[in-house]
C-alpha cells in the first residue's frame, strides 16, 4: 500500500493533478475572499453610515431644541424595539436617556468610534451582545453615543466564513481524489502497457498493448507501439521462415548432393564416372546457392526500410527490356508474348533491377504454363493513381483456393512438381512488390492466371 | 597475365591462385589491403580485391591506388550484393564487380576481360575469322555474305566479338549486353546465343560461336 501510494505520488500523472490543484484552489479562494470582502465589508459600511446619520440627526435636533429636546428625541427612540442603542450623559455622568445600561467601557477609536459589548434582556434573561457606536460631545459637556447592534450581522460573517471553509474544503477534496482517481486510471492503463511489454520480451510477440478507443495520446500511443510490434512480428516471422526454410528445403538437397560424393568414392570406378559426379556435384552445387541467394536476397528485401528506391522509372522501358529478353524462349516455346505498355503510360518511383527481376520472374513463370500455342500478355497502365504492372497467361491458371499461396516461399502446387524451379520466383516478386509500397494480386484470366502489381504512382 | 589477389581467406586465395596458374597466368596473394598496395607497385595486369577486410577495406585500398595514378584494372570481390554496394565498388574505382559465392569460371572470364580491356584501342571493324563486323556502319558480313541482324543480336555479337577468344559468362552477357545483373531463371541467355548462332554459324563448315561447359561463350575461329 504505501508503496503503492509513494509510485502515485512520484508518477507524473500525479504532479499534475496536484499542480492543477494548487492553481485551482489558489483561484477558488481569490474568488471567495472577493465574496465575502464584498458582502461583510458591505454591511459593515452600510452600519457605520447609518450610525454616522442618525448622530447628525440627533446633532440637529440638539441645535434646534437643545439638551431637553435631545433628551426627549433619545428617550423616545430608546423605547422602540429597534436595533439601534442610544445614551446620552451629562456632565456628571449621569445618564440622561438611553437604552443601554451605562456607558460602555471600550477604547474610542479615531472619530469617536468603539466596539464594545453591552446586556440585553431578552425574555427574562440578559444576553451579552456586541455593539459598534459612534460618541460625540456636545457642548457643555454632555455626550451623546449611537450605535447599533452588530450581533446579528457578526453571525452572519461567521456563518459566510464557515460556509467558505466548508466550500473550500470540499473542492480541495474533491480535487484531491479526482486528481487520484484520474491519475490511478491513467497509472493502470501505463502498467497494462507495461505488463503487455514485459510479457512481449518474456517471449510472446503475439500480444498488443490494450488499446480503449477513446482516440487520446495514450490510445495513440499504445496504437503506435502495436503497430511497431506488427512490424517486429512479420520481421521475426520472415527470419523464422527463413531458418524453417533452409532446415526444409536446403537439407534435401545437400543430403543427395553428399549421398553423390559419398557413394562414388565407396565404388572403384573409372575416371569417367568420378569426373561425371563432380560435375553432377557441381550443378547440385550451384543450385543449392542459388536457392540459397534468392533466399537472402527475399529475405533482405523483406527487412529493408521503406525508403528504399528513389529513381523515377517508366515501366514500359522495363517491360520492353523484360519482354525483348525472354520473346525468343516464348517463341521457341510456341508463345506470343505480346507488350502492351506506351512509353510514360507508367511512371513509378523505384528500383529499376528489381522492377526488372520481378518482372522476369513473372514472364519466366507465365511462359512455364502457357501451353505451345498460347500467348502472355504483358502490360502498364495509369489507373486512378496508381501504376498497374500486369501479367496475364492463358494456361490451365491456379485455382481459387491456392492463389494466395503461390507467393509464398517454396511452394510449389501439386500440379507443378515436373516443372524445374525452386518456389521462389514469385516470393521475390511479393517481396519486391512491399519494397515499393505495391499492391499484388493474383487472379483467373479465364482462362489462366492474371498477376498485378498495382505501385504508387510518379506521374 | 600477371594478377594480384588481395584477400584475407588465405584457403579461398589459395585456390584462386592454383586455378589462375593452371590456366596459364601467374597469380600473387597478399592477405591484407597495407601488403596488397606495396606489392600493386610492381606491374600486375588485373588486381583482384576483396571488400571486407581487415584493417584497410577494399575500398579505401581501390581509392588509394587510383590516388597515386595506378589504372592497373580492378575486379571487386564481395559477399554485399546489394546493387548500391555495386555502385560503391565501381565509384571507388574498381573496373568490375563479383559477388561471392561465385563460379571459378566467371571470375576467370572476367580477369580475362578486363586485362584485355586495358589495352582497347577504339576500333572500327572486328574480324573474327571470315567474320567481319562494321561497329559505325553497324553491319555484319561472313565470308562476303551480308547477315541481318537485330540491334540486340548486334550489341551481342559485339560484345563477343570484342572479346573473341575469350570466355565470357551469361552473366556478363546479361550485365553488358542487356543492362542487368540479376539471375534470371530460365536460361534465356542461350536462347539468344542459339538464335545468333542460326545467323551467322548456320550454312557454314566451321562454327565461330562455341560454348563452353559450365562457363558460357567464345566467339573464336578455333574451336
Amino acid at each position: 500500500m504505501m508503496g503503492g501510494l509513494r509510485k502515485l505520488i512520484r508518477s507524473t500523472a500525479f504532479r499534475l493533478a496536484a499542480f492543477y490543484l494548487l492553481i485551482f484552489g489558489v483561484s477558488s479562494a481569490g474568488l471567495l475572499g472577493l465574496v465575502y470582502w464584498r458582502s461583510a465589508g458591505f454591511t459593515a459600511q452600510q452600519i457605520d453610515e447609518t450610525i454616522a446619520a442618525e448622530l447628525q440627526g440627533l446633532n440637529e435636533r440638539y441645535r434646534l431644541l437643545g439638551i431637553p429636546g435631545l433628551r426627549q428625541v433619545v428617550a423616545e427612540r430608546s423605547g422602540k424595539q429597534s436595533q439601534s442603542l442610544y445614551m446620552l450623559m451629562n456632565p456628571e455622568e449621569r445618564p440622561l436617556a438611553g437604552n443601554i445600561n451605562g456607558w460602555p467601557k471600550a477604547d474610542l477609536m479615531p472619530g469617536g468610534w468603539m466596539d464594545f459589548e453591552y446586556d440585553l434582556a431578552v425574555s427574562g434573561k440578559t444576553e451579552r451582545r456586541r455593539a459598534r457606536a459612534r460618541k460625540i460631545d456636545i457642548a457643555g459637556g454632555f455626550r451623546l453615543l449611537v450605535g447599533r447592534d452588530v450581533q446579528q450581522r457578526d453571525e452572519l460573517v461567521s456563518l459566510i466564513q464557515s460556509a467558505f471553509w466548508w466550500a473550500g474544503g470540499g473542492i480541495l477534496a474533491f480535487g484531491l481524489v479526482g486528481g487520484l482517481l484520474v491519475t490511478r486510471s491513467t497509472l493502470r492503463r501505463i502498467d497494462a502497457m507495461g505488463a503487455a511489454s514485459q510479457q512481449i520480451m518474456a517471449g510472446d510477440l503475439s500480444r498488443r498493448v490494450p488499446v480503449n478507443g477513446s482516440g487520446d495520446e495514450l490510445d495513440r500511443l499504445a496504437a503506435s507501439l502495436n503497430a511497431m510490434l506488427d512490424r517486429i512480428e512479420n520481421l521475426m516471422t520472415a527470419v523464422r521462415q527463413v531458418s524453417d526454410n533452409i532446415a526444409h528445403d536446403l537439407r534435401t538437397p545437400l543430403n543427395r548432393l553428399r549421398a553423390r560424393a559419398e557413394v562414388t568414392l565407396m565404388s572403384e570406378a573409372e575416371p569417367e564416372a568420378y569426373r561425371e559426379a563432380l560435375e553432377r556435384t557441381l550443378q547440385d552445387a550451384d543450385a543449392l546457392l542459388g536457392t540459397f541467394n534468392a533466399l537472402l536476397d527475399i529475405a533482405r528485401l523483406e527487412g529493408a526500410a521503406d525508403a528504399g528506391p528513389s529513381d523515377i522509372i517508366d515501366l514500359s522501358d522495363i517491360v520492353a527490356d523484360v519482354t525483348e529478353l525472354y520473346e525468343p524462349v516464348a517463341e521457341d516455346g510456341g508463345i506470343a508474348l505480346l507488350a502492351e505498355a506506351k512509353p510514360g503510360a507508367a511512371m513509378v518511383v523505384g528500383d529499376r533491377r528489381l522492377l526488372a527481376q520481378a518482372l522476369a520472374n513473372l514472364i519466366d513463370n507465365a511462359i512455364k504454363y502457357t501451353p505451345t500455342g498460347g500467348a502472355v500478355r504483358v502490360s502498364a497502365v495509369t489507373v486512378g493513381g496508381s501504376a498497374e504492372l500486369s501479367i496475364a497467361d492463358n494456361g490451365p491458371g491456379v485455382p481459387e483456393a491456392e492463389r494466395a499461396r503461390i507467393f509464398d516461399r517454396f511452394v510449389r502446387l501439386e500440379a507443378d512438381r515436373s516443372k524445374p524451379g525452386a518456389g521462389l520466383g514469385l516470393s521475390l516478386v511479393r517481396a519486391v512488390a512491399q519494397m515499393h509500397n505495391a499492391e499484388i494480386s493474383a487472379e483467373d484470366a479465364s482462362p489462366g492466371l492474371r498477376v498485378t502489381l498495382k505501385l504508387p504512382s510518379a506521374a | 597475365m600477371r594478377v594480384l589477389v588481395i584477400e584475407d581467406d588465405a584457403e579461398a586465395a589459395a585456390y584462386m591462385v592454383k586455378g589462375l596458374s593452371e590456366h596459364g597466368h601467374v597469380a600473387d596473394h597478399a592477405i591484407d589491403a597495407e601488403t596488397g598496395l606495396i606489392m600493386a607497385e610492381t606491374a600486375y595486369d588485373v588486381i583482384v580485391l576483396d571488400r571486407m577486410l581487415p584493417g584497410m577495406d577494399g575500398l579505401a585500398a581501390a581509392e588509394t591506388l587510383r590516388a597515386k595514378g595506378d589504372a592497373t584494372p580492378i575486379l571487386f570481390l564481395s559477399a554485399l550484393g546489394q546493387v548500391d554496394d555495386r555502385v560503391k565498388g565501381l565509384r571507388a574505382g574498381g573496373d568490375d564487380y563479383l559477388v561471392k559465392p561465385y563460379a571459378f569460371a566467371e571470375l576467370l572470364a572476367r580477369i580475362e576481360t578486363l586485362a584485355r580491356r586495358r589495352g582497347d584501342e577504339p576500333q572500327t571493324e572486328i574480324k573474327v575469322g571470315d567474320l567481319e563486323i562494321d561497329l559505325l556502319g553497324r553491319r555484319v558480313s561472313r565470308a562476303g555474305e551480308k547477315i541481318d541482324l537485330q540491334p540486340r543480336e548486334f550489341k551481342l555479337l559485339e560484345y563477343l566479338a570484342r572479346n573473341a577468344d575469350r570466355v565470357v559468362t551469361r552473366t556478363m552477357l546479361l550485365e553488358n549486353v542487356w543492362e542487368y545483373n540479376f539471375d534470371p531463371q530460365t536460361n534465356v541467355i542461350d536462347v539468344h546465343i542459339s538464335r545468333l548462332r542460326g545467323k551467322i554459324d548456320k550454312g557454314f563448315d566451321a562454327p565461330l560461336l562455341h560454348t563452353v561447359r559450365g562457363a558460357g561463350y567464345r566467339l573464336s575461329e578455333a574451336g
